[in-house]
Order: C-alpha cells, then sequence, then structure tokens
C-alpha cells in the first residue's frame, strides 16, 4: 500500500504498480525480462555490464551507498569455481520499508536484476536473503521465483544460452545484525549471525569460503533498467556521483507515510510536500534522513539540503539506506534517543567489546538522563562512550550506535541539559 | 536410528525440499528453516525438538541451539495459542505503537513478555520489521503482519483471536 500512489518522480522500480501486477505476465507486459534478453541474444561481454554500471554511478542502497560497478568488479574474473550472489533483502534498519514493496510488488525486478548481476560475475548460484519478518515477502518471492523458473529465466542454460543460474529464497528469523553482509553470509551457512573480520572481504572469501558479491534488493532492482537504457541515462537522471532514482521511505510524523521514488538530488522539501506534509499542521523539528543509524539534523538543515548521497553528507548525515525519519516539535529528543540505544544494545551480536559493553553503557546513560537522574557529566561521558566505539569494532553496528547519541547531543544539546538539570522534558511527550 | 518422530510427515517433507536449497555438504545451511517449520508445527522450540532437527540435518545438536537462542522470532519456551509482538522501535513509536503497547497490555492484563492465564496470548516487543510506514505494526505468531493498529483495529483483532 506504501506505495501505491502516483506521487513518485520519473520511478523505475515503483513505476505501473498497483499491488496486483506483481506476477511475470504483468512484469513482462511492462517490458519486464527484455534486459535480460537482450543480454544473453547479443551475448554482450561481462565487463561491458559493469562499464554500464560504473558509467550510472548506481551507488549501494542497502546503507553504506559503496558504487556497484566498481563492487562488482573486485569479483576475481579468472575463478573458475563457484561464485555466489547474494541478494540483502533482510531490512531491518528502523525507518526502511523499500525493499518489502519492491518484493511484494515488483519481484521480479529483483529476479531479472540478479540473473544479470550474476551473468556479469560469472556467479551461478544467488540467494535472496528476506528478514524474517515480512514473511508474506518472502512467499511472493517464492511464487515469482517458480513462475521466473517456470518460463526459463532462471535455471540452466537461460533462453537457450549457456548461461546458467541457480536462485533461491532463504528467510531471516528476527535479527537485525544478519543485514550486515558477513552476518548475512554466516546466517546462510546454518549459524549465528555474527559478522566476519574483514579483509578478507566477500570478493575474495565470502559465502561458503568462495567469492561472493551481496547487494541491496533496491540495488539489483535498478540493473535491468540500466542495462536497457544505459549508464548514463541513468546518471543524467540524478547527480553526478548519485545517479538514477532512490526510493525513499518516509515516516513519522507526516501525513502521508510511505514509499516515494525520486531522482537524487530531489530537494527534500519536495520529498515532505509529496508524503503529505507534516501531520495536523504541526511544527518540523529533526529528521534523520538515512535509516536510525545516520546522524539526526535540526529542520533548518534539511529544509536547506538536496535528497542525495554528496549534498546529506554535507549536510553533516548520511543517506543511508533512504529511511527518512520525520519528527516534529512534539518529539522529546532525548526520549527519541533512549529507544534508539535501546534497539542497538538489544541487537549488539556481542562478540567485540567496545561495542557490547558501550552501546549497553550509552543506553543506561540516556536512561537515567531521560528519568531525571543524570548528571551534568554525563553528556561527556556520553561522548566519550561513542567514541569509543566508533571505527574500533568489527563492523558497522557500533558506528550505527554511536552516530546518532554525537548528533542528538550537538544538535539537541538543550534538551539533554534541560532534563539534567530541571529532571523534566522541554516539550510534551509524544503519544 | 531409531528416534521418535517428533515431527509429521509433512514437516519432515518441508524440511526435506529446504535442504535442496544448498549445495552437497551444506546442508546445516537450512537450519533456520528447518526450525521455523518445526516452531510452526509445535508452538516451540523444546529441547526435544531441537535435538531431532539437528539429527534431520546432521548436525550436533548444540549449533542447533546456537542458532535457536540467536535469533528472537525462535520461542525456547511456551508461548500463548497468540504470540503478539508489537514494533515499538522509534518510527512505530512516533505513529502511535506506545499507545498500542498500553492498550493490549491493559486489555490482556499482562506486561511484555507474558502469557495470560488462559494461554491464548503472549505479548512480544518487536524490533524494525521494515514495515515503518504502516505503524503501528504487530505480527501474530510471527507471519502474519497486522499493519495501521489502530484502537478499534486492535479491538477488532482481538476479537477475531478469542
Ligand atoms: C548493522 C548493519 C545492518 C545492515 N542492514 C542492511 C540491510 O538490512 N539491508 C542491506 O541491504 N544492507 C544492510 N547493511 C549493509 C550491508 O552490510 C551491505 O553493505 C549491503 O547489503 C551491500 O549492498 P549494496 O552495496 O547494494 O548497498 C547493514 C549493515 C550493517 C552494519
Ligand atoms: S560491532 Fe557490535 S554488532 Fe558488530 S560485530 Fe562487533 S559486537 Fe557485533
Ligand atoms: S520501526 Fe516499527 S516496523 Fe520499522
Amino acid at each position: 500500500m506504501t506505495c501505491l500512489h502516483g506521487r513518485h518522480i520519473n520511478p523505475i522500480i515503483l513505476a505501473g504498480l498497483d499491488g496486483n501486477n506483481w506476477c511475470i505476465g504483468d512484469y513482462m507486459r511492462r517490458g519486464g525480462y527484455s534486459a535480460l534478453k537482450k543480454v544473453l541474444s547479443e551475448k554482450i561481454p561481462p565487463e561491458q555490464i559493469v562499464n554500464e554500471l560504473k558509467k550510472s554511478a548506481l551507488r549501494g542502497r542497502g546503507g553504506a551507498g559503496f558504487p556497484t560497478g566498481l563492487k562488482w568488479s573486485f569479483m576475481p574474473k579468472s575463478f573458475t569455481g563457484e561464485k555466489y550472489l547474494i541478494c540483502n533483502s533482510d531490512e531491518g534498519e528502523p525507518g526502511t520499508f523499500k525493499d518489502r514493496d519492491i518484493m511484494r510488488y515488483n519481484p521480479h525486478s529483483v529476479i531479472e536484476g540478479m540473473a544479470i548481476a550474476a551473468y556479469a560475475m560469472g556467479a551461478k548460484t544467488g540467494y535472496n536473503y528476506v528478514h524474517g519478518e515480512v514473511w508474506d515477502c518472502y512467499e511472493r518471492m517464492e511464487v515469482a521465483l517458480e513462475e521466473a523458473r517456470a518460463a526459463g529465466f532462471v535455471g540452466d542454460n537461460i533462453l537457450g544460452s549457456d548461461f546458467s543460474f541457480q536462485l533461491y529464497n532463504h528467510h531471516g528469523y528476527g535479527a537485525y545484525i544478519c543485514g550486515e553482509e558477513t552476518a548475512l553470509l554466516d546466517s546462510l551457512e546454518g549459524k549465528k549471525g555474527m559478522p566476519r573480520f574483514k579483509p578478507p572481504f566477500p570478493a575474495s572469501y565470502g559465502l561458503y569460503g568462495k567469492p561472493t558479491t551481496v547487494n541491496n534488493t533496491e540495488t539489483l532492482a535498478c540493473v535491468p533498467w540500466i542495462v536497457l537504457n544505459g549508464g548514463e541515462k541513468f546518471l543524467s537522471m540524478g547527480r553526478p556521483n548519485s545517479g538514477g532514482t532512490k526510493i525513499f521511505s518516509v515516516c513519522g510524523h507526516v501525513n502521508q507515510p510511505g514509499n516515494y521514488e525520486v531522482p537524487l538530488g530531489t530537494p527534500f522539501a519536495k520529498l515532505l510536500e509529496l508524503a503529505g506534509g507534516m501531520r495536523g499542521g504541526k511544527k518540523f523539528k529533526a529528521c534523520i534522513p538515512g535509516g536510525s543509524s545516520m546522524p539526526v539534523l535540526p529542520a533548518h538543515i534539511m529544509l536547506a539540503t538536496d535528497m542525495d548521497y554528496d549534498s546529506i553528507a554535507k549536510a553533516g548525515s548520511m543517506l543511508g539506506s533512504g529511511g527518512v525519519i520525520i519528527m516534529d516539535e512534539t518529539v522529546c529528543m532525548v526520549k527519541a534517543l533512549l529507544r534508539l540505544s535501546y534497539f542497538y544494545f538489544e541487537e549488539s551480536c556481542g562478540q567485540c567489546t567496545p561495542c557490547r559493553e558501550g552501546t549497553g553503557w550509552l543506553y543506561r546513560v540516556v536512561n537515567r538522563i531521560e528519568h531525571g537522574q543524570g548528571k551534568q557529566e554525563d553528556l561527556d561521558l556520553l561522548v566519550n562512550v561513542a567514541d569509543n566505539i566508533a571505527g574500533r569494532t568489527i563492523c558497522a553496528l557500533g558506528d550505527a550506535a554511536a552516530l546518532p547519541v554525537k548528533s542528538f547531543i550537538t544538535h539537541f544539546r538543550e534538551e539533554f541539559e534541560h532534563h539534567i538539570e530541571s529532571k523534566q522534558c522541554l516539550v510534551p511527550t509524544y503519544a | 536410528m531409531n528416534a521418535p518422530m517428533i515431527l509429521s510427515p509433512e514437516a519432515l517433507a518441508k524440511i526435506d525440499k529446504a535442504t535442496t536449497k544448498y549445495p552437497p555438504g551444506q546442508k546445516r545451511s537450512a537450519v533456520m528453516a528447518a526450525l521455523t517449520i518445526a516452531q510452526d508445527e509445535k508452538g516451540w522450540l523444546s529441547t526435544e525438538t531441537m535435538d531431532f532437527v539437528a539429527q534431520c540435518l546432521g548436525m550436533p545438536p548444540i549449533a542447533v541451539y546456537e542458532v535457536a537462542t540467536f535469533y528472537s522470532m525462535y520461542d525456547l519456551q511456551p508461548v500463548g495459542k497468540y504470540k503478539i509482538s508489537l514494533c515499538t522501535n522509534l518510527p512505530c513509536a512516533l505513529s502511535g505503537a506506545n499507545a498500542a503497547a498500553d492498550y493490549l497490555k491493559k486489555k490482556l492484563a499482562i506486561d511484555f513478555n507474558e502469557t495470560t492465564g488462559d494461554g491464548q496470548f503472549t505479548l512480544k516487543q518487536g524490533e524494525c520489521f521494515g514495515a515503518c510506514g504502516d505503524a503501528p505494526v504487530l505480527l501474530v505468531n510471527n507471519k502474519r503482519m497486522c499493519s495501521f493498529m489502530t484502537r478499534e483495529k486492535l479491538e477488532k483483532l482481538l476479537a477475531e483471536l478469542k
């Protein structure tokens, strides 16, 4: 429901969807699978596809924003053994709900994107790791995959070519950390989802120790369009270094929460307008523009920012996964940070001391500030603990826990101080 | 192997099918699927059930316990007939999750991680389901997602499940 509206701008992935037209026949009527057909019938060399991806300036939509073409070029070309392609659909970054809509309303875009990506990297097997909480998406992907197999787009000798690609869906069952790509690989291997030390990177030692590339669902869903229309065209839809469109999940205090696919570089104010503006006409206070792991920004900075990787970075946050959390004047920033700190504390896998202990510290200190037992030194303590986590851990969950803390205190220090001094909140709490 | 059949033939067939997704020698990759199938049938994962899953997949039991305890949607204790997991993370809290939590707690007269006396309902606090645009959202028995859970919709849901 959240993307079935006409308020996208030049959409690629979410264009023409009505909630019922997710089947293979519908997808093909929209031009689906013609990119895969083109690749196989014209025998386009894999390097050429990777080059098109590089030209497109497509950057990973899963959070880190790494250039996709470059990532693909890391896969060893001369390696003749098994190589794997993984689609990361373990979407659990608070504020992000785009992959869910892609999977349930346009599942074949992911399958086609994976088949082309596998061809370009010489992978013969792929897995789509689906977040356990969205079981209907897992089932939808299972049905779509059967359709694709029956139509000959997945399996042996696809469309009569010598390219074979086996694809399977795998589901998680409740662990945020499995969104981290190496934790995901361990999880796929039937273990606890614990992030791995890097290097070695997955491109050399991934699933079952074989060369592996992990890409986000939305990243892969962009691939067919790029192959059909060219990298230049995708690039020109967005901004330099930020090619194409991006699906922003807008949630919180807006009138119409939902997914909005817009060209990268669209002004934030326009996105807010598409989402129906502030709920109840309340005043816009703050926004986390890239999923809960990214720094929060006050309204006036957001309103002067465009939604692309570089602009948001310049404004002091990150585009991340594109989860845009909107908060109005009724939000107590201490309470908001408390909930996020609890989340990272809960979800830390515990193998690095700075993260395991640090997330507990952050949670307990924010908790005592929220409950009127904070001390003046606590703010410095929080910053100190956050600094001791960031950059000292195996995976980026540590940074994800630290970044919000520092940004909340930087931009809303007076609220924290008020809590400490007056033992009460500066704003009425939200329901 | 003369172990008693802990799971039905249907469940075993499903587990077998799940193992075919993975390369030879990597059967244990199916452990999450197998535990899910077992839990669906049994309601929760007892040591006996996990041992059986371990045997099906040729894994040491301890490796299965490790997985089952790591992922939050597996229940290692009995739960009510309906386990309601409500997302209370920040995005959902901005759109009524706390009110939904208060309502459910009051109506069922239990707190998070408790089960009603009649064994009908267990209440759990969930983390982001990846569905924040539908807030408040909850899961019934892990697999059924209910969106936009206003007070009226919560009332209807509880009446339906009673
Ligand atoms: C704690 C944590 C959670 C993550 N969760 C996700 C996720 O749910 N989905 C995702 O695609 N990437 C997630 N990532 C990023 C992945 O590690 C990885 O960078 C991404 O899947 C690569 O795909 P991309 O290059 O197409 O973005 C997460 C990273 C961390 C550190
Ligand atoms: S940073 Fe935290 S979540 Fe990541 S590996 Fe270390 S302990 Fe685990
Ligand atoms: S925060 Fe509740 S579903 Fe994402």
